[in-house]
């Protein structure tokens, strides 16, 4: 079975730090698969070049049967690629709507140069809106400027703008990251959710473990910028790579 | 579905910026609309009326500026480029046409389509570059016209300007119909704004002024719409320079492109209010005639104090009233209203992430 | 011709560098403190008439009397950075901290034209008539005095920038201020220290252009357009991209005025668009992000 997603040998280099070294994974139709690894294995640098905000030096990423490699990111967008960021990038100075509403109408060619100034053309993406801010849960802060929510809250406002655009495969940066345990469950929720009802496939970067082994049918591990495991949940656990990777020593000479 | 997380309810910092103010501004607008158009009847002295006029100009110049620099974030130091090329236009074709009288208004549309059309190479060059070498080319773009307004003498008549056509008017009522052309020209370019500010045009403009990358990443067409924008603000200030122009009877180099009016308008917005609609009209308004009138006063005039004076006024305004004086005033009244009520909670805290990110829990296996 | 030529390259390179210690100046501000400083075309003017009130009141050599002017425009920027600069904040603060140093612009001019009104003024030491036979023209010795002043502070600057720890600090502050918060060094103090640093060059800078051209309290403006030009064509930030940047457009205008005297100054600001149209970043800018 061809994955959906697949990024074939990338390499990244800035400055001397050699990011990403013939990274390869696969991400099959359909399925919660995470991205793990030490910090600076380069997974968000995957991300990045996978999404087109960066180009890398060598290697090739597919969607389906279509080579997205060199596409800026509002084609890679448009193709059905959505993706949340680690730091939120959020606009900070538009109400949470008005936040969707930029999102919706990336999909949306204005007829004319007057529908540009009318109003007719956002009563459909505003319900669409608010059904997304509901399905995440702070439809109630609608109105409310955007930079005033809270972390948490803005983790939900970004999934929902990547919602907008109705993505076959959503990309999300440390979703769990900084976020209190109430909402990560209702953000693990709201990611079944999706994947189960709209078939939407999801590949996550994490750090958080507990989140990533409960949520996720496959994982890959990344190190020093190359996947060196991937594999259900309970096999990576184990797997003496994974190991080595997160604790840089051999553990046959330093049993615990 | 789980309970989402509380926010607090504190409008002074999380209300949108428009909420408590509408009730302010709309019916401060209804107001001042009366007063705009009953003025000159009322008060019929030229040496009055001059001041509305006045006002009224740069009401337009700085809602033009506003329309631009408010909503993209690009501050722009180079609106005087259009002005005076309205005005140089105007004064131009008035010349070369032989036109004079009445006539010379037909010339308006002109002047600000040569505004429009100016804008079109300015902006193509100047928004490629991030905000601060944006400024500085502005800057730059304003000193190229003003030189060539002192060096291309034979068009623009060098360094003693062009005069303006005769206009047989009698002088006591010669400001009014100014009054009215200046008036019309800032209730249009008011309405203007609030069009653009109500669109998704200008939801696009403001995206890109927050974050102009994700903007771009999200399908905005970032050139376009700010070009767009740029090009409606120098139309809308190319026009009312010519007015400005007709109305003086004057133009040079130094007085059509002046480093001092761009300033002014960026103060004018800022006072009333960066970004929003009323904010330059109330700046405008409260600026200008004052501006005038430390002119008129003796101790005043020859320049020193007038200076002074306004970088102080500079200097007041920003560091106490950041954000002009309506969002301050909104809050500051909205802080009296709250003062009965019960304190709200604030938002929960972010919890830290749960589960620490390394070894023990690959090998232990434990979170399950 | 040929003559000329030579002569307008050698007194571009000589003014150039005069400039490139007041770019430096600029260029550094806005690399610490991400601000425009408008004001520093009157400060050099404020300059240029301390060195004048101090040569004609108290006779004091122009050079010796530099010894004064630097240390107290050093702290005179030091007490603006800290009363106007020092708490702004936010999401507007390219657009305030221009209005603010256009502000102070604005109230030294104003001071300066109620002491001095607006006649037009230079200084004058027996030094500054005098001229060096330099191949078949003469070459005032001011200009060389000048240069080599120049050139002595920046390259001060330098060793400042790269052999101190205080250098170090302001360099690393310039790359990242967050990592730079995140290692100790008080961002403050630097902010505040290369501010006093970028606003005392203009001291000395001030005392040549005023010993080299009639001024008057209105020559800010030309002067900071100029700067600015001058900092974003070498990429701001970059101080040697604007010691580059100031020799080269000096004595591209140098030239220039040969033929076309009037249109000069516009070739200036022409060159500016041109290299901006190529290079967004100058000669030696970093790619920024366009996000505030």
């Amino acid at each position: 079975m061809t994955a959906l997603l697949r990024t074939d040998g990338i390499t990244k280099a800035y400055g001397g730090v050699q990011a990403l070294n013939g990274a390869t994974i696969a991400l099959e139709e359909g399925t919660v698969a995470g991205l793990i690894g030490p910090n600076g294995s380069g997974k968000t640098t995957l991300f990045n070049v996978i999404t087109g905000y960066q180009r890398p030096d060598a290697g090739e990423v597919w969607f389906g049967d279509r080579e997205i490699t060199s596409l800026s990111p509002d084609k890679v967008f448009a193709a059905g690629i959505g993706r949340t960021f680690q730091l939120t990038r959020i606009f900070a100075r538009l109400t949470v709507l008005e936040n969707m509403l930029i999102a919706a109408q990336a999909k949306d060619k204005p007829k004319n140069v007057l529908s540009w100034f009318g109003k007719d053309a956002w009563t459909h993406h505003r319900r669409h809106a608010m059904e997304l801010l509901k399905f995440v849960g702070i439809e109630r802060h609608a109105d409310v400027l955007a930079g005033s929510l809270s972390y948490g809250q803005r983790k939900l406002l970004e999934l929902a703008y990547v919602l907008v655009a109705d993505p076959a495969v959503i990309l999300l940066d440390e979703p769990a990251g900084g976020v209190n345990p109430t909402l990560i469950n209702h953000l693990a929720d709201r990611i079944r959710q999706l994947n189960t009802e709209q078939g939407t496939t999801f590949l996550l970067v994490e750090h958080n473990m507990e989140f990533v082994m409960g949520l996720c049918s496959t994982i890959t591990v990344l190190e020093s910028g190359a996947a060196v495991v991937s594999g259900p949940p309970d096999i990576v656990r184990t797997d003496k790579r994974v190991l080595d990777a997160y604790l840089g020593v051999d553990l046959e000479e330093d049993p615990r | 579905m789980s309970e989402s997380p509380t926010v607090s309810k504190s409008p002074t910092s999380h209300r949108a910026a428009t909420d408590l103010t509408p009730a302010l501004k709309g019916g401060g607008l209804l107001a001042l609309l009366a007063i705009a158009i009953a003025f000159p009847q009322v008060f019929t002295n030229p040496a009055v009326t001059n001041y509305g006029v006045l006002a009224l100009i740069f009401v337009t110049a700085a809602t033009a500026w506003n329309i631009f620099s408010g909503n993209s974030g690009y501050i722009s130091l180079g609106q005087a480029v259009f002005y005076g090329s309205g005005a140089y236009t105007m004064g131009i074709a008035a010349r070369d046409w032989h036109l004079e009288g009445t006539t010379v208004f037909a010339l308006l549309p002109l002047c600000a389509a040569v505004g429009a059309v100016i804008a079109v190479p300015f902006g193509l060059i100047a928004l490629r570059v991030r905000r601060h070498t944006f400024i500085v080319i502005t800057i730059a773009v304003f000193f190229i016209f003003q030189l060539m307004a002192f060096n291309l003498a034979s068009i623009t008549g060098g360094t003693s300007g062009l005069d303006s056509p005769f206009l047989s008017w009698p002088a006591a009522s010669y400001n009014t119909p100014f009054y009215y052309i200046a008036f019309a020209f800032a209730a249009g370019a008011i309405a203007i704004a609030w069009l653009v500010r109500r669109s998704r045009f200008g939801l696009q403009l403001r995206a890109i002024r927050d974050d102009e990358d994700r903007a771009r990443g999200l399908g905005v067409k970032a050139m376009r719409v700010k070009l767009s924008a740029f090009m409606i603000s120098g139309a809308i200030t190319a026009g009312i320079g010519a007015v400005w122009f007709y109305y003086l009877n004057q133009v040079q180099p130094q007085t059509g492109f002046d480093p001092i009016f761009d300033l002014t308008l960026v103060l004018m917005a800022f006072l009333g209010g960066y970004g929003s609609i009323s904010g330059p009209v109330l700046g405008a308004l409260i600026i200008e005639p004052l501006t005038l009138w430390l002119n008129t006063q003796p101790q005043f005039s020859g320049g020193a104090l007038a200076e002074i004076l306004l970088g102080a006024i500079f200097l007041i305004v920003v560091l106490f009233m950041p954000r002009g004086i309506i969002p301050t005033s909104g809050e500051f009244i909205t802080k009296i209203r709250m003062r009965g009520r019960a304190a709200i909670i604030p938002a929960t805290t972010m919890g830290t992430a749960a589960g620490a990110p390394s070894t023990p829990s690959v090998t232990s296996g434990g979170a399950r | 011709m040929t003559q000329e030529i030579l002569r307008a390259i050698i007194v571009g390179i000589l003014v150039g560098g005069v400039y490139a210690l007041m770019a430096v100046g600029l260029t550094l501000i806005f690399g610490v403190l991400d601000i425009i400083n408008i004001a520093q075309g009157v400060l050099v003017i404020l300059g240029a008439y301390l060195s004048y009130a101090l040569s004609t009141k108290a006779h004091i050599d122009l050079f010796v009397g530099l010894l004064i002017t630097i240390p107290a425009m050093f702290a005179l920027g030091v007490v603006i950075h800290w009363a106007f600069i020092r708490r702004l904040r936010g999401t507007e603060r390219t657009a305030m901290t221009l209005l603010v140093t256009y502000a102070v612009a604005l109230i030294i001019e104003g001071i300066l034209y109620k002491i001095y009104g607006a006649d037009n003024l230079a200084l004058s030491a027996s030094y500054t008539a005098t001229s060096v036979h330099v191949f078949s023209f003469y070459l005032p010795w001011i200009y060389i005095d000048g240069f080599i002043l120049a050139i002595g502070l920046v390259a001060v600057i330098y060793a400042l920038l790269y052999r101190t720890k205080f250098g170090r600090s302001v360099r690393a502050t310039m790359q990242d201020e967050t990592a730079a918060r995140l290692v100790g060094i008080d961002v403050n103090r630097v902010a505040a220290l290369t501010f006093g640093i970028g606003v005392a060059v203009t001291a000395a800078g001030g005392m040549v252009y005023g010993a080299t051209n009639a001024f008057n309290t209105n020559s800010g403006y030309d002067l900071i357009s100029r700067l600015l030009a001058i900092i974003i064509l070498g990429g701001m930030g970059s101080v040697g991209g604007a010691l580059v940047s100031s020799v080269f457009m000096i004595t591209v205008e140098s030239v220039v005025t040969i033929w076309y005297p009037d249109w000069a100054i516009v070739v200036f600001y022409a060159a500016l668009v041109v290299v901006l149209i190529a290079r967004p970043t100058g000669f030696f800018g970093r790619k920024e992000v366009r996000a505030q």
